[in-house]
């Protein structure tokens, strides 16, 4: 039991300050945890503060490390455990660029549809599909279309959020 | 005013905020990049500058100034080689939880990362190495930074703070706007309040032990005098046997009948089996390190184990407890000796009386016997009469690292805190001296002595040179084996005897060394001269080294090797041939 290892989605919220990253990575890789997906932006220009999604694996006593780890930086204000913390919803977004003509491209447009990915660039010989969803949804996606001509994938990684209307 | 009128440059603006904070002792080495500093302390008197002679023993000294005093300790270091030469002092203070200030110079900020004379990345070399670091851009953000970084580096778990000065932001102008104490910071606001229930779980738990053992560490000497005192109470009052980590001596009173000496690698037989039969564990201010734990799997397999710590990351680290507590040690105390008080809990007095028969057992085994001859002198020998000679003058303690580290946390006894500085969780070879000069400039009428191997100082030897110039009468024991004794015992034990490169070859002469930076040398290879050596040194009212010629071949016991378990310790030299060391014992350091 003790040793079992899952995924958990780890919500941080911190001062917009130069290094804070390199703070939180250099946490991760100096204490040999996992990185599975990371994302951060400001979301609080006013009070300076970024919001880092996490996404990370490990045992449950590897996990409690993290979290109080993550919290005893000391520009982290706020560190959560949505993955424990009750039902939250986890986005992703893709941006996949596929090269073909013929069948191959009209296929691509029609699994596009099926995804509700959206068209973004078009040239005559390829496109740019824009696709949100869960990371399987867009796992699945770049998996398909790889057959299709993918040239190029990016990937912004999780941001997540608990459900119902309490803030982080 | 506009700013360029105010009369306050960058440097002057530090310096008075560092009076504000109370320093009174700045360890630091000049250069380019800090000269605006150098020229600030110029100018005034209030804060006196201890000049090292090397920036590794700036902070060393600053550590052993903070450990004996409470406060922080400040350091004072130029850009590129002198941010680079603390780093050894900061991760030493890191690992001991020690709170210090080291104030980097750096190369002016429009220059930053063009790779410029004497250019380092120093937060980015030392984020992993401190509590926490700044970069000061602008002038206007100096003051406020210096005034949250001591608040840093003193609050919670204490620890070292790195503060780089670019050169402009020295001299740009500013005014100066005295702080609001205390610091309210906005986001590290760590717990010193414990939950009331848990504390009442505790005692609860406590009540209804059998065989319950206390296992206190640092964090009590971090929670101040205070915490050691309400502690020596607590364990008198339950009558509960203890037990010190190599950073907790000094915590309770080691001549105490209920004190069970050090644990760990080499610590005593009773504490380690105690800990190992024991029902219920309080651990205080103290991080189930792996020189305590041994093998995980089979520490303390049959206890409840409480745990107090104001750090929530000590707690499930590596070993799983029953009932966190997340606190000063010293509120915590307070609490469990009023709580105490108040339900006045019956302990099982018959139980307690036959876990303290088997103790005895235990501790009638004497395991740190060793035999002294009239030939040479056994380093414990050299200890337990060092002891005597100083035990009733007001005397503080530093060590290097190696044997006769271990062995001095085994044979002298700390009565107080605050009285024993050594580098336990970096084990940093060259700490002790350093150290030793930062405790005599806060204590300056008291008997400060490092207790040395020959290795070991060789590798802070300059600060001769710094004890002469401020006439700090430091006092140097050479445990003198010429081994790197404590690599030497494991080659003994772990690779067949084969002293790769652990042999101290070309010592230079200590007494000559000595000599030629004013100090004065002694030696002495003669049980029959030791305590007339050991009064002489304590006489000289100058630095001394005494060179204690030791028996070559002794080794540290008790010892529980690597990856073993707290019952499989070695207690003598005859031992070792019975039980071989485990592969998985091999790759642990
Ligand atoms: C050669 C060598 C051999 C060694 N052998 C041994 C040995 O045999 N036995 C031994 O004990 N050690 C030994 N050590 C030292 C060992 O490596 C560790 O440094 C030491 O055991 C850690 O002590 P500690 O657990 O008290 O923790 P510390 O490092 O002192 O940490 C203090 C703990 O208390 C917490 N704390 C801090 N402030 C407070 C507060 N105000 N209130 C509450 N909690 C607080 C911190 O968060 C932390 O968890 C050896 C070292 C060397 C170099
Ligand atoms: C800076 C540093 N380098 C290497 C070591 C590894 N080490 C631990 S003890 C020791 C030998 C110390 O020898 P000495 O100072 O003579 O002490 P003794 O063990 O002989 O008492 C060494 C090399 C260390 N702890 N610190
Ligand atoms: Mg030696």
């Amino acid at each position: 039991m003790q040793d079992i290892v899952s995924s958990h989605t780890i919500s941080v919220l911190v001062d917009n300050e130069p290094g804070i990253l390199a703070r939180v990575v250099g946490l991760f890789s100096g204490r040999g945890y996992n990185i599975e997906s990371l994302t951060v932006a400001e979301t609080d220009a006013k009070e300076r503060l970024s919001r880092i999604t996490i996404v990370t694996k490990g045992t449950p006593m590897i996990i409690e490390q993290i979290k109080a780890q993550l919290d005893r930086l000391v520009p982290v204000h706020r560190v959560r455990d949505l993955t424990v913390e009750g039902p939250h919803i986890e986005r992703e977004l893709a941006l996949v660029k596929v090269k073909s003509t013929g069948e191959k491209r009209v296929e691509a447009l029609r699994l596009a549809d099926v995804f509700r990915a959206k068209v973004i660039d078009a040239k005559t010989d390829s496109f740019v599909f824009e696709v949100t969803g869960s990371s399987d949804k867009v796992q699945t996606f770049v998996g398909l279309m790889e057959s299709l001509g993918v040239v190029d994938i990016g990937r912004t990684g999780i941001v997540a959020m608990s459900r119902g209307g309490e803030p982080l | 005013m506009k700013p360029e009128e105010s009369a306050t440059t960058g440097a002057d603006l530090l310096v008075k905020a560092l009076i504000d904070e109370e320093v009174e002792v700045v360890f630091g080495y000049p250069g380019g990049a800090v000269l605006p500093i150098y020229d600030s302390l110029f100018k005034q008197n209030r804060l006196r500058h201890i000049l090292v002679r090397h920036e590794q023993a700036a902070v060393h000294a600053a550590e052993g100034y903070a450990r004996s005093t409470g406060k922080v300790g400040v350091v004072l270091v130029t850009s590129g080689p002198g941010a680079t030469n603390a780093v050894t002092g900061l991760t030493d203070a890191l690992m001991d939880s020690i709170p210090i200030v080291c104030l980097t110079g750096q190369v002016p900020t429009h220059m930053i990362g063009n790779d410029a004379f004497q250019e380092a990345d120093t937060t980015g070399i030392t984020r992993p190495c401190t509590k926490h670091n700044y970069l000061v851009k602008a002038v206007g953000d100096l003051a406020r930074t210096v005034h949250e970084g001591f608040y840093v580096a003193r609050s919670g778990r204490p620890g070292p703070v790195v503060i780089d000065l670019p050169k402009d932001v020295l001299m740009n102008k500013h005014d100066y706007v005295a702080p609001k104490m205390p610091v309210q910071h906005k986001s590290y606001r760590p717990q010193v309040k414990p939950e009331l229930k848990k504390v009442e779980q505790a005692i609860e738990m406590i009540a209804n032990a059998k065989r319950p053992i206390i296992y206190a560490g640092g964090g009590v000497i971090n929670a101040g005098p205070r915490a050691s005192k309400l502690l020596t109470q607590f364990t008198r009052l339950t009558g509960i046997p203890i037990t010190n980590t190599l950073m907790g001596l000094g915590s309770f009173p080691a001549s105490d009948k209920q004190f069970l000496g050090m644990l760990g690698m080499h610590g005593t037989y009773e504490a380690n089996l105690a800990m190992y039969h024991c029902d219920v564990m309080i651990n205080i201010g103290a991080r189930f390190d792996d020189r305590i734990t041994g093998k995980l799997a089979e520490f303390s397999p049959k206890s409840k184990k409480i745990h107090v710590d104001i750090d929530p990351s000590s707690i499930n680290k590596s070993v799983r407890v029953d009932l966190p507590i997340i606190g000063d040690a010293g509120q915590v105390l307070d609490d469990m000796l009023r709580i105490w008080k108040a339900k006045q809990p019956k302990l099982d007095q018959k139980a307690l009386k036959a876990w303290w028969a088997e103790i005895e057992k235990w501790r009638a085994r004497d395991c740190l016997a060793y035999k002294q001859g009239k030939e040479t002198i056994k380093p414990q020998f050299a200890l337990e009469r060092l002891y005597h000679h100083i035990k009733d003058k007001d005397h503080y303690i530093t060590t290097e690292v190696g044997q006769h580290q271990m062995w001095a946390a085994q044979f002298l006894k700390f009565e107080q805190p605050n009285r024993w500085m050594t580098s336990g969780g970096l084990g940093t070879m060259g700490y002790g001296f350093p150290a030793a000069m930062g405790v005599q400039i806060a204590h300056p009428d008291a008997l400060v002595i490092d207790v040395a191997g020959e290795a070991s100082i060789l590798m802070n030897i300059q600060e001769l040179s710094t004890v002469a110039q401020y006439h700090l009468p430091v006092k140097i024991f050479v445990l003198n084996n010429h081994y790197m004794g404590m690599v030497r015992q494991w080659q003994e034990l772990l690779h067949g005897g084969r002293y790769s490169e652990s042999y101290s070859d070309s010592l230079p002469d200590f007494v000559k060394l000595a000599e030629a930076f004013g100090a004065v040398g002694l030696r002495t290879g003669d049980p029959s001269e030791l305590d007339g050596v050991i009064k002489e040194m304590i006489k000289i009212k100058k630095p001394v080294i005494v060179d204690v010629l030791v028996d070559e071949k002794e080794n540290c016991f008790p010892m529980i090797p690597s990856g073993a378990a707290h019952y499989d310790m070695l207690l003598g030299p005859e031992d070792k041939a019975a039980k071989p060391i485990s592969e998985e014992g091999m790759v642990l350091v």
